[in-house]
């Protein structure tokens, strides 16, 4: 191209001129602006019960996809149920993190066995799980089980076993841990039910 | 994407007007610090809701955590031990954006669009235009956006935009245990407010009342605080918060000065052209110089 020195002077006054004006406001932009998109709207919400502490908050969790048979769910958001006589809606901060508890990588996924003076754990089946578990109840109990007191009182009691169940559990399935706990005559459990 | 799910009524940067015929009502949070326990319960949900989480950092000795707010921290709870005339009182406040109905950090924004304000009165920031200057950090009278140092954007608090839009409650309110923060238009925040102040100085807190600055036109966050005369005890929160003269008259006074300016200088160059004219070089300098040198 042929152009002086001169011109290619008056084209850079003239380029800046015009990008300054447009800078200055005399070509703005349409005054518009969006939100971040509401992200549960096609979640599939679920109901359930806080884990942690036996208040037992009512929570309403929101899963990846419509429950359609393709979609793998995953939960991705977790917050209270508004319609939950106990908690109506609040969620303490332990309950507000749930989310991050259920995606923990420290979180147990399968039964792990430490046997004694051994350090290291070791992943062994359910079915391994409940045949040890329950082999070490019939031992303790056949070992230990009191069917009279010194008085000769008939008591039925097996006191050196105790048995933790979970502290949110439902009226029921505290109903079931009573029946098969009491059973057995331990006395030493604590679950919802004490609430 | 549909744009504008929210109306606009300000826009950082922008001498257009907003489309303006849409009312909305106006609306407001307010953080009952009589009735605060602590328990941050808002912090974990305001970082579950918009998917932020802050890095693991360390224990300082008091209930602080993180220690100041920050591009993932949106609010952060503030704990002062301080001597009143009641003796030695624990004072817990919610620190985040106060959502003000006069934002300093949209008066100082330079980037067109970065900061908008709706008009239910949430004040909103929008990543996506942010040039990461840091002039919203100057301009807001409570020390509130944060600049993150992995895109050079600012964050803040956005009272759950995406939530209110829709029709529902920030995260924080929704989770709070004891009711201390609560949602609703600001004419039934206020009320609310003014029975809770009723309560309050019936147990003794003579100087209870509403934090609503008037230095910032009135903010859509609220404190109810028992000790409304110094609200400087509650972690250094602004007795009288207003936007900074400097930001005020740059960003205000001095911006038609500037362009008046500009434009008088563009008239006199203009009126300098008829009058006189364009100074005419002469042939014999605009010609190329002599090569000096004999070239072969």
């Amino acid at each position: 191209m042929d152009i002086t020195r001169r011109q290619f002077a008056k084209i850079c006054a003239a380029g800046l001129g015009s990008s300054s004006l447009a800078a200055l406001g005399f070509s703005p932009d349409p005054v518009l602006a969006e939100v971040r998109e509401f992200k549960l709207t096609g979640a599939t919400e679920t109901r359930n019960t806080c884990p942690y502490c036996s208040v037992s908050c009512g929570l309403i969790m929101h899963s990846l996809g419509d429950r359609a048979k393709n979609a793998e769910e995953s939960i991705f958001h977790i917050e209270g149920d508004p319609d939950h006589p106990v908690n109506r809606g609040t969620l303490c901060p332990k309950g507000a993190g749930l989310v991050d508890f259920i995606h923990s990588p420290n979180r147990l996924r399968y039964p792990e066995y430490r046997a004694p003076g051994s350090s290291a754990w070791k992943r062994i089946s359910w079915d391994e799980a409940f045949t040890k578990v329950a082999r070490l109840m019939k031992d303790d109990r056949d070992k230990n089980f009191v069917a009279k007191n010194a008085a000769g009182a008939t008591v039925n009691r097996w006191l050196t076993t105790g048995f933790l169940a979970a502290s949110a559990s439902s009226n029921e399935s505290g109903h079931i841990t009573h029946k098969v706990i009491r059973n057995l005559g331990i006395l030493g459990f604590d679950n919802q039910a004490r609430v | 994407m549909a744009l504008q799910s929210l109306d606009i009524i300000r826009r950082s940067a922008t001498t257009t007007p907003p489309p303006g015929v849409r009312q909305t009502e106006k609306l407001a949070k307010l953080i009952d610090i009589s009735k605060c326990i602590g328990c941050k319960a808002c912090q974990v949900a305001c970082m579950e809701w918009n998917d932020t989480r802050d890095a693991i950092g360390h224990n300082h000795g008091v209930l602080d955590d993180p220690m100041d707010l920050t591009e993932n921290s949106w609010t952060v709870m503030r704990y002062s031990e301080v001597e009143t005339d009641r003796g030695l009182e624990w004072l817990i406040r919610k620190d985040g954006c106060m959502h003000c109905a006069d934002p300093g950090c949209l008066k100082a924004c330079p980037a067109p669009g970065a900061i908008v304000q709706y008009s239910n009165g949430i004040v909103d920031f929008h990543e996506e235009n942010c040039i990461g200057c840091g002039y919203c950090i100057t301009g807001c009278p409570f020390n509130i956006p944060r600049l993150s140092k992995k895109d050079s954007k600012v964050y803040k608090c956005t009272l759950c935009a995406d939530r209110v839009a829709v029709g529902l409650e920030p995260a924080c309110v929704k989770t709070c245990p004891t009711g201390a923060i609560v949602f609703g238009t600001k004419e039934k925040m206020i009320q609310h407010a003014e029975e809770r102040l009723v309560d309050l100085k019936e147990r003794g807190y003579a100087h209870a009342g509403l934090y609503n600055p008037k230095g910032v036109g009135g903010t859509h966050v609220m404190y109810v605080l028992p000790h409304a005369d110094a609200p400087s005890l509650y972690h250094g929160l602004p007795d009288e918060p207003k936007i900074d003269f400097w930001v005020a008259f740059w960003k205000g006074a001095a911006k038609p000065i500037g362009n008046w300016l500009l434009g008088l200088v563009a008239f006199a160059a203009f009126l300098h052209y008829i009058t006189v004219g364009p100074n005419e070089a002469d042939e014999a300098n605009d010609k190329e110089p002599e090569h000096a040198g004999g070239k072969p």
